[in-house]
């Protein structure tokens, strides 16, 4: 690993940003909900379902269907966002989708639909990986089948340097050399890909120790959402 | 396996070819693995996972409460909670109904007890031919996740009348969450329902129903 | 299942005995707690609780040009989302408040009783003015989430601080607080009263505002009332109207209270 590009905020290139936290049960009308948090990126996610899928040709015979949306509150970031739906928001919603449907089990569920609602409060990068953490905790705490949890996080190379969980700067603003590229990746526990996404340039040789990296980081963050799911329990507070 | 755990989606919750995988699990080798969060326990080597969120899973036998929310020709639909509504009809009442008078046995929006007897592809039929089965009047409607009603009713109905004799109410609890509570007073009624609350409130803790018998202890209006 | 409409009578019933399902008196509010700078990025952002019923709302400054008609003011734009998360019913599209209707009441609240000194938001007169966007998401809806978005604006718009602004370039450097947002010395806080079989509640959990018949949302702050709105079909009786002021009245002040702690 090349040496050379020192981050700003004095984090190792493979430290991931502090605090992170995870709580579960956030949204009491919904049927699952938490928060994840890492560094200034916050997010929520909510599951309502399995119910009715409606409008009726949007059902599927064999099994339940999963569907997820995500917006970032106008106010999450430095230059206010227009509220409503967007053409990244509209894709992030879909990637989303894409990185949670290898692991739910919805053959029980036909004609039935799982949605999740992710909202993200303060950005400030590495949103989208926020949001299907907190997703993937929010599914579990609706009692949603699943194989497993997946986990979530962005590796970025700056010029030559491979550092984990971009921040901000990192995402936008760097520009020195080779630039920034971005690489979100989603985990199942068990080391299996579901999503992964790469803006920038990169050799297949680097590429590799990206994805050895972005394991042992989802690792740290499968450790925090079993926690946070978990604790919900023993804290006996509010009702669904 | 002793004692029961909590666990979640993925995780392994024992490990041994003798142990057999029962409900929300799944067998990978001599593994059984977690398909769902909530409490696993072992039982004559079955394993299962008991779910403590989510949504209402019909089974046949189940004493539900729903409202009727459509009628037709030969009987009535009901919202017991389930993405799919469920089917009363006209057979499965215990007189006899002219068609054209549905309404005036049961109507829109009325509350009635009913048992599911079968659950198909067509969707789920109900009938209340049976004891304590039947329209209900009055009283309060309240809801709580399904997964809480054991908890709710106790050992052998042991929480659930130590509500009923603690605020003098008729309750009946159905299994997909929804509960009827009836009393004299709308007070009694109210009282009946925050035991209810207080029970899903502190649902996993120990010692609950000593909990609740000092709750009344110190709650008497 | 809605068990709002299914307790229809057992809730006036209990009205007729002057009480509520959670205990509380009809003039009462449920617990409120404002937490502040919830979301860093934002000139001043909140979250309020009442009860359940959670709100998150954010204030943002940018520079834009004035209005024809005001051309030496700065500009406010309040919008209010009902966001899917916060409950089942959105999407259902069912009745009951429409984020237009929150927000113009929230914006008319704040506009009328000129909380914000709108001319000392001038830049440049006619070129040059800031804008003040108040947003507004409902995170969890257990009812009134009018009175709690209204709360969360005020509550905002009281620790917003206005970013230094580099005339120069043009360039707004956010982050960097030039100074507070300027505020005259107004409290508007919306106070929606229900009628329920005859009897006037303030602040209905969802149970209650599924059975109320028709609501009137008055604004305010000490003696003064700034906005008023009465909304869905059924009528109020003049006495019921006069009462409702009162009620709402003798709200405010206890409500600002708890907007006080935060600043």
């Amino acid at each position: 690993m090349a040496e050379g590009y020192v981050r700003k905020d004095g984090r190792k290139n493979d430290e991931l940003r502090s605090p992170i936290k995870a709580d579960v049960g956030v949204v009491p009308n919904a049927d699952g909900s938490a928060m994840f948090q890492i560094g200034k990126t916050i997010a929520i996610a909510a599951v309502y379902g399995p119910k009715k899928m409606h409008p009726q040709h949007s059902q599927d015979p064999e099994k339940g269907t999963l569907r997820c949306t995500y917006n970032m509150n106008s106010f999450s970031v430095e230059d206010r966002i227009r509220p409503g739906p967007s053409r990244r928001s509209t894709e992030i919603s879909k990637i989303t989708e894409w990185a949670l449907n290898p692991v739910v089990m919805l053959e029980k569920y036909p004609n039935e639909v799982v949605d999740v609602h992710i909202n993200i409060i303060q950005a400030d990068a590495g949103t989208r990986c926020a949001g299907i953490n907190a997703a993937a905790m929010a599914l579990a705490d609706a009692g949603i089948p699943m194989k497993e949890l997946v986990s979530s996080i962005s590796v970025g190379k700056m010029d030559k340097t491979l550092v984990l969980d971009l921040d901000k700067f990192e995402d936008s603003e760097f520009e020195d050399g080779e630039g920034s590229t971005d690489i979100p990746i989603t985990f199942t526990h068990s080391g299996e890909i579901t999503h992964i996404q790469l803006d920038g340039k990169i050799s297949s040789e680097q590429l590799k120790e990206v994805v050895e990296m972005a394991k042992g980081a989802c690792d740290k963050i499968y450790e925090i959402q079993k926690e946070a799911l978990k604790k919900s329990l023993m804290a006996g507070e509010g009702e669904k | 396996m002793s004692e029961r755990k909590i666990v979640i989606p993925g995780e392994v919750i024992v490990s041994g070819s003798e142990y057999l995988p029962g409900e929300w699990t799944e067998k990978k080798g001599e593994e059984i693995i977690a398909n769902r969060f909530g409490l696993a326990e072992e039982q004559d080597r079955l394993v299962k996972i008991i779910p403590i969120s989510g949504a209402y899973q019909p089974r046949r036998g189940n004493v539900v409460i729903g409202e009727v929310v459509n009628m037709l020709s030969n009987g009535w639909f009901l919202d017991i909670d389930t993405p799919e509504n469920a089917f009363l009809s006209l057979s499965e009442v215990p007189r006899y109904v002219n068609r054209g008078e549905l309404n005036e046995v049961m109507d829109m929006h009325e509350i009635v007890v009913a048992k599911i007897f079968n659950i198909g592809k067509r969707g789920i039929d109900m009938t209340i031919r049976g004891h304590g089965l039947g329209k209900i009047e009055g009283g309060m409607i309240i809801k709580v996740n399904s997964n809480k009603v054991p908890r709710i009713i106790g050992k052998e109905g042991s929480m659930i009348n130590l509500i009923k004799e603690n605020t003098n109410c008729n309750i009946t609890v159905g299994q997909n969450g929804i509960i009827w509570i009836k009393g004299d007073k709308v007070e009694d009624e109210l009282h009946a329902k925050r035991a209810i609350e207080f029970i899903t409130e502190n649902f996993f803790k120990e010692g609950l129903t000593e909990k609740v018998k000092e709750w009344f202890g110190g709650n008497k209006e | 299942m809605d068990t709002g409409k299914l307790n229809a009578d057992k809730i006036k019933q209990s009205l007729a005995e002057g009480k509520r399902f959670d205990g509380r008196k009809p003039e009462e509010f449920r617990k409120l707690i404002i937490e502040k700078n919830v979301s860093k990025k934002a000139e001043g952002s909140v979250r309020v609780r009442l009860g359940k019923t959670e709100v998150i709302v954010g204030v943002k400054m940018a520079v834009g040009t004035p209005y024809e008609d005001s051309a030496n003011q700065g500009n406010l734009m309040v919008t209010a989302e009902l966001l899917p998360l916060s409950s089942p019913r959105i999407e259902l599209g069912k009745p009951g408040f429409s984020a237009i209707e929150v927000g113009r009441v929230v914006d008319r609240g704040i506009r009328e009783s000129k909380l914000i000194d709108l001319e000392k938001l001038c830049i440049k007169e006619g070129e040059k003015v800031w804008t003040v966007f108040v947003d507004i998401y409902s995170i969890n809806d257990d009812g009134n989430l009018l009175d709690a978005a209204g709360i969360g604006a005020l509550a905002a718009l009281k620790i917003a601080k206005v970013p230094k602004y580099d005339e120069e370039n043009g360039k707004i450097l956010y982050g960097e607080a030039d100074r507070d947002l300027p505020l005259n010395d107004v409290n508007p806080i919306p106070v929606t009263v229900h009628k329920i079989g005859g009897f006037l509640i303030v602040d209905p959990t969802l149970e209650e505002e599924d059975v109320s018949e028709t609501r009137v949302t008055i604004g305010g702050s000490e003696e003064t009332i700034s906005s008023m709105q009465k909304s869905e079909s059924a009528s109020l009786t003049r006495e019921e109207l006069e009462k409702a002021v009162e009620i709402a009245k003798g709200q405010w002040g206890e409500l600002f209270k708890k907007v006080e702690k935060l600043i």
